[in-house]
């Protein structure tokens, strides 16, 4: 139970559990509909500002919608978002970075070209103009995101492939007569699990804050859906009077990734230390 | 009867180092081969090289190079991972690390059966069970899904052997199997592979530099050095009438007690194993050998000093056995 003594990696996991159940029961959660208006309630302060009213404990936004309400069901795309793009860009990294490290040679400089190729692509350019030419929609922005992400993924596939590779028992598997793709997936496959358990907390960490800078700049999920990005994005006139429009969204978030991260990080700590020989 | 597997003029090179330059081994059924040699002689290469398990770097060429009779040169990778783990086995110096980390011992050992033999898994396991108590591992049953983490060295390499044996193979290719583990578990295994080989009439070929388990284990020894077979000979031959300079040299190393005085040094033989090119000629020896001669520069000849005893050097039988 070392995994108990790591305090970053009980209060991100507890933090990311936190965020998985409020997206999974958020229908359950609300005290509001999240997509309702009332013109006639817009941008009630939060409950611990002067003017605050019972019933929106956070609020309300400009069209007079209830903001916690927004704000659990925001959870909900960005969980989405987080998990879906890292299962797209899991399944094409790891899948390029072990070919490339198993196969080597001519296999290997094409998987190094991609992965070098992909590195020198400017990530936000390249979504905006996908999403901008096919059209926003939370299914356009996962396999966008899911193509561009899986540059990690392949470089730590491709490092882990190769040392399991020359180990004694991928040997031994050969000397017991196990084909090439049974190696890979039975002998390879489940040795660099680890690291890229870890690797894939830090994507869903980069594609939930860059999920929110797409849906800032518009190209995201298209309103009225309550992504914490598009809820910032659709506060920003308001800021200077109602500034808590662009603040709970914006700590929402900060939480979640700083959760995930320390996950990530403590998952890493546990992995490492405990390898046995 | 044709020999199970009979090797000659084996060249293996990996870019301008000739790793194995012309071995030849031929093993009888039943038959406990050892190949003896210091570290970078080729023995290893020569096993791999059989197995067709050479990195891909490799080249291999070889004048014959037949399994039961049957030719493993043309043979395609689909046909050779048939022929490996069902018909010849092999098993590692390294009990540590050989086996997968990812799976417990059983299915590891079922998977070798299920791939070769088909069957049910039940059945697999069943076999695994068996030959787990066969190689005297206590209460097979339970070791079956331990994972490996879980096994001491001893165990581990019990476990490889017996994962070595799931098909019944006719081949076993042992490489230095007791060198990673202590006097007494090393003993035990050896022991057991013996004993497994009168069971089984399994053929072993068993690449060890410890010349103490060749004499306890082996039938006939062939001694590798720079990457040739440079005598081949029975057991008892070998011992009693070295003829290779380089076996009596490596037979001068074993200290054996009341022969080595005490505080004497042990004995050694100077210098390491060359890498030689593919343009080499001649012995390969000459550069450490007590009785280098410029003939020595010059192709030489295999010549019988015996009954089923070869050697490769110019000097006649009994002149090189007083180096010692």
């Amino acid at each position: 139970m070392r995994a108990l003594r790591n305090a970053g990696l009980v209060t991100g996991a507890l933090i990311v559990g936190a965020a998985v159940a409020i997206a999974l029961f958020a229908p359950l959660l609300v005290p509001h509909d999240p997509f309702a208006q009332d013109l006639s309630r817009r941008l009630i302060p939060p409950f611990w500002m002067e003017g605050a009213r019972a019933g929106h404990p956070l609020g309300t936004d400009q069209l007079g919608r209830d903001y916690l309400s927004r704000l659990i069901y925001g959870a909900r795309i960005s969980m989405l978002i987080g998990i879906a793009t890292t299962i797209a860009s899991g399944l094409i990294g790891i899948a390029l970075g072990v070919a490339g490290g198993f196969f080597g040679g001519r296999v290997d400089d094409a998987v190094l070209f991609a992965i070098t190729a992909r590195l020198s692509i400017p990530l936000i350019l390249v979504a905006l103009a996908i999403v901008s030419v096919v059209g926003s929609s939370l299914t356009v922005v996962v396999m966008t995101l899911g193509l561009l992400l899986w540059d990690r993924f392949a470089v730590v596939a491709r490092v882990a492939t190769m040392q399991v590779r020359n180990l004694d028992y991928v040997a031994a598997a050969w000397a017991a007569g196990c084909s090439k793709g049974r190696i890979v997936l039975r002998e390879i496959l489940p040795n660099i699990l680890s690291p890229l358990a870890v690797v894939a907390t830090l994507e869903v960490a980069l594609a939930i804050l860059l999920e929110a800078a797409l849906s800032f700049l518009g190209l995201g999920v298209p309103p009225p859906l309550p992504s914490w990005g598009l809820m910032i994005a659709e506060g920003k006139d308001y800021m200077f009077f109602s500034p808590w429009v662009i603040m709970i969204p914006g700590v929402a978030l900060f939480i979640v990734v700083f959760g995930i991260n320390l996950l990530g990080d403590g998952l890493r700590d546990l992995l490492r230390t405990g390898r046995v020989a | 009867m044709t020999r199970l597997l009979e090797v000659e003029d084996l060249e293996v090179g990996f870019g301008d180092v000739s790793a194995v330059r012309g071995a030849s081994l031929a093993i009888e059924r039943g038959e406990t081969h050892c190949l003896v040699g210091e570290s970078g002689c080729g023995k290893s290469v020569t096993a791999l090289a059989i197995m067709g398990l050479l990195a891909r770097n490799a080249t291999r060429r070889a004048a014959r190079l037949s399994f039961d009779g049957q030719d493993l040169r043309g043979l395609d990778e689909r046909g050779m991972s048939r022929l490996r783990g069902d018909r010849m086995a092999m098993i590692f110096q390294e009990p540590m690390t050989s086996l997968n980390p990812a799976y417990t011992v059983g299915s590891q050992m079922a998977e070798v059966m299920l791939r070769h033999r088909g069957g049910t898994r039940a059945a697999a396991m069943a076999r695994a069970e068996d030959l787990l108590g066969r190689v005297r591992i206590t209460s097979p049953g339970m070791r079956l899904g331990q994972y490996p983490h879980q096994l001491s060295g001893g165990l581990r390499q019990r476990v490889m052997i017996a994962m070595a044996l799931m098909c019944e193979p006719e081949l076993l290719i042992a490489d230095e199997p007791t060198t990673a583990l202590d006097v007494t578990v090393q003993a035990q295994i050896l022991r057991l592979l013996l004993d497994l080989q009168r069971d089984l009439g399994l053929a072993i070929l068993l690449i060890t530099h410890d010349l103490g388990v060749v004499a306890r284990v082996a039938h006939r020894v062939s001694v590798m050095y720079a990457g040739e077979v440079v005598e081949s000979a029975p057991v008892e031959a070998l011992f009693a009438h070295p003829t290779h300079p380089y076996t009596s040299g490596l037979l001068g190393c074993v200290p054996v007690p009341g022969k080595v005085a005490r505080g004497a040094p042990l004995g050694s033989i100077a210098g390491v194993v060359p890498r030689l090119g593919p343009e080499f000629r001649g012995c390969g020896f000459r550069d450490r050998c007590a009785h280098a001669a410029p003939a020595c520069a010059q192709t030489i000849a295999r010549r019988a000093a015996g009954p089923r005893h070869d050697y490769l050097c110019r000097l006649e039988p009994g002149l090189a056995g007083d180096a010692r």
